[in-house]
């Protein structure tokens, strides 16, 4: 048993923080990498990449967005509750190397997994601007965190109530209109990482993106999860979950991502409806 | 021989009762319902007693199989499971999922002119019968020596590792990567061959015993070989499987409703998704199912589509029926359940519409022209022979390589060109000191009672190292 020992509602309660004992893979873990997380005995196993790990405390956090039935039942566990199973460091760590400029853009709850990537990326002596979007001023999570683990960061909202007024291409283009970037970093829903390994790839700028794709194991199976990289299939849990942005096939990781779509709604509407009448 | 000719004849073998196909095509409850007390000692007293048993050395874990069969005759149920414990751990798996038709009964002097003595059902009977009416007893162990045994994984070679030097009186601990102990026995053999209820049985007779499991712990991830010598263990068990599914790298395989075996066994069994939405793990339900490849992965996924409410199910192989692989008793059953056998038959590509689901696949048919290296007769494509199937479920069951997670991270140890480990056949020893590997790791993808053959022989060895030092 993982047992929860913080837990923050951000964004009016539709994204958790959570922050559980694991002290085997606290020690392990490195930025980009992911658990697989199973609630209780009849719970299904759901991928998330690690926000933060606190070796010595022994402690892993994981941030993520009520969604399905899943994420509504890990909303449910409370400060001393459990999670049945938490399994990992999965997936490869990212690659930390000293290259430059480099910009790192995140969208929802991307920007939880942004978070140790772009702070890494500073330590090893980048010079990071990170760019970091949500519909609107309430859905905006850790903006202080981002700005601590990078050198520059802007805001952008759809809706113009923070920030600037329009999506995170458009101040991403900005800058890399003013040249000179070696890297980019997207992690975000996928339209949002299509969309900017879209423009990257006009700027011929190298592109890292983290793959999301219906996983079961996580450990190389089942091949659940495969994407196509160049042509090529890959097991995102085992290859990635960081792939080079200019050559994922992001339509085809879209309508994988919808294989279940009835299935999942129907299972959280019962859910749902079981909860209210408690 | 006259006289066995005769009595084999006159005393045929008593069938195990089974659930009607129609019924059972459409439950996950165990399709064979076990022999009662009475058959069971009919049964047995049809072994001949031989002094020197053919069936014994049929055995891949060397059961003393007329020694047990006689405790049944004899009624003594205690001391027919005792036996058995003896030289097998998990006797109502093997009961179950043995080949026995190659192995143990396929060296019965009695099957000689008649129909074998049935091994199989009687070992099953007795690890049933202890576990419905058994006093709990464990077997003797041998006084502690202190030394701590890791066994990565927990399939039938590592469960076969713990059981042995567990009773050789060492600490043993086993690392399992998944929620639940039991690799193939809770992920891949789906519950009507073999209940998850009965592998969760055996392995808590294990640590009853004494062996610890450590499951979600993923070797190479959560912690490594070396760092595992540093927590003190003083010899590793690798037995990881090979659980790398192949795909076939046709057009459109990315295309929903593609899955491997793997996954969608996985789904079934250990995440129990047939019993959806009362767990909340989704499975594919196609009205039209294809299974690519003839093993025993593609029988069992076969029947599985079937009992999930599929209108047709097809197994699409590429040579014909005497090469399929899998146990003929597992093919009969899926014929009697109503699933096509599509022989002779290749698939090309697979035919999506615009929201990237399967419609279907363009098929090829084969002959057979000469035997390959394998000694199997090759086929090759009728040319202008394609023609389209409908189907919106297609499972590849068609092999498994080796799972490099463990492998790749254990710098000093040498694999094969195909990435399984190498290791000395007659210890199992690995290149890397303390460190021993066996089951289809080592050989690629085999059977459940060579794995747990390959087991006995490393705890042997292990035992050898850890009491002698050699």
């Amino acid at each position: 048993m993982f047992k929860i020992v913080r837990r923050q509602e951000m964004t009016g309660g539709t994204v958790i923080l959570n922050e559980i004992e694991a002290p085997l893979i606290a020690k392990k873990a490195r930025p980009g990498q992911f658990v697989i997380l199973k609630a209780n005995e009849n719970g299904e196993r759901i991928p998330l990449t690690m926000a933060d790990t606190d070796p010595e405390k022994g402690t892993i956090t994981i941030i993520y967005m009520v969604v399905g039935k899943s994420t509504a039942l890990f909303r449910d566990l409370q400060v001393g509750d459990s999670y049945q199973d938490v399994i990992g460091p999965l997936g490869k760590a990212t690659h930390l190397e000293k290259v430059g400029k480099v910009i790192c853009v995140g969208g929802g709850t991307g920007v939880a997994v942004l978070h140790p990537i772009t702070r890494g990326l500073k330590e090893v002596g980048n010079d990071v601007t990170c760019i970091i979007g949500a519909r609107n001023k309430d859905l905006l999570i850790l903006e202080d965190e981002m700005k601590k683990a990078s050198h520059d960061l802007r805001v952008c909202t759809d809706d113009g109530s923070y920030g600037h007024h329009g999506f995170v291409t458009q101040v991403m283009q900005e800058i890399l209109d003013a040249g000179g970037v070696k890297l980019v970093v997207a992690i975000g829903p996928v339209p949002m990482m299509k969309a900017v390994s879209k423009i990257t790839k006009d700027y011929n700028v190298p592109t890292m993106v983290s793959l999301n794709p219906i996983m079961v194991d996580g450990t190389g199976m089942c091949g659940g999860c495969r994407v196509t990289i160049g042509g090529e299939t890959k097991f995102a849990c085992v290859d990635g979950p960081e792939f080079d942005g200019h050559q994922v096939d992001y339509d085809e990781l879209i309508k994988r991502l919808q294989a279940y779509q009835e299935e999942e709604r129907e299972c959280h509407r019962q859910y749902c409806t079981i909860r209210d009448a408690k | 021989m006259a006289d066995i000719a005769e009595k084999a004849r006159k005393n045929p073998r008593v069938p195990m009762p089974e659930q009607e196909p129609k019924v059972r095509a459409r439950n996950f409850l165990e399709v064979p319902t076990g022999y009662t007390m009475k058959m069971a000692q009919e049964e047995a007293s049809r072994c001949l007693q031989c002094k020197k048993p053919g069936c014994v050395n049929g055995c891949p874990v060397g059961v003393d199989i007329p020694g047990f069969i006689d405790f049944i005759v004899q009624g003594d149920m205690s001391g027919a499971i005792r036996h058995l414990w003896k030289m097998n751990a998990l006797p109502a798996v093997c009961g179950r999922v043995c080949p026995q038709e190659i192995q143990c009964e396929g060296q019965c002097i009695v099957g000689k002119k008649g129909q074998p003595v049935a091994i199989g059902n009687l070992e099953r009977f007795c690890a049933d019968y202890e576990r419905e009416h058994g006093t709990g007893e464990l077997p003797p162990k041998q006084p502690a020596t202190g030394k701590r045994v890791a066994v990565v994984g927990s399939g039938p070679s590592g469960l076969t590792v713990a059981g042995d030097l567990i009773v050789k009186g060492h600490d043993v601990t086993i690392f399992e990567a998944f929620h639940k102990p039991g690799g193939v026995l809770v992920y891949g053999i789906p519950e009507f061959r073999l209940p998850k209820a009965i592998v969760a049985q055996e392995v808590n007779f294990l640590a009853r015993l004494g062996v610890k499991v450590e499951c979600n712990a993923v070797v190479g991830r959560t912690v490594s070989l070396d760092e595992l010598f540093t927590e003190g263990y003083e010899a590793i068990y690798v037995g990881v499987g090979a659980g790398l599914p192949k795909f076939m790298n046709l057009p459109g395989e990315n295309l929903v409703g593609i899955l491997s075996a793997n996954e969608y066994l996985t789904r079934a069994n250990l995440m129990k998704a047939y019993q959806y939405p009362d767990v909340d793990t989704p499975i594919p339900h196609g009205k039209n199912v294809v299974v690519l490849g003839a093993g025993n992965v593609a029988m069992d996924s076969a029947r599985t589509a079937m009992r999930l409410g599929a209108e047709t199910v097809k197994i699409v192989y590429r040579r014909s029926r005497d090469e399929m692989p899998a146990r003929k008793a597992e093919i009969h059953h899926a014929e009697e359940e109503g699933i096509e056998m599509c022989l002779l038959t290749n698939p090309t590509r697979y035919l999506g519409n615009e929201k990237g689901r399967l419609t279907g696949m363009e098929c090829l048919r084969m002959e057979l022209g000469e035997p390959d290296a394998s000694g199997r007769r090759r086929p090759i494509p009728i040319k202008g022979s394609e023609y389209l199937v409908d189907c919106d479920l297609c499972i590849v069951a068609v092999g498994s390589g080796a799972n490099p997670l463990l492998t790749s991270e254990t710098s000093d140890m040498q694999l094969n060109k195909w990435g399984y480990i190498v290791t000395d056949t007659a210890t199992g020893k690995t290149t890397k000191k303390g460190v021993w590997a066996g089951g289809d790791i080592v050989t690629g993808a085999a059977t459940v009672i060579l794995a747990m053959g390959a087991g006995r022989q490393a705890a042997n060895s292990i035992h050898n190292y850890l009491t002698l030092g050699w």
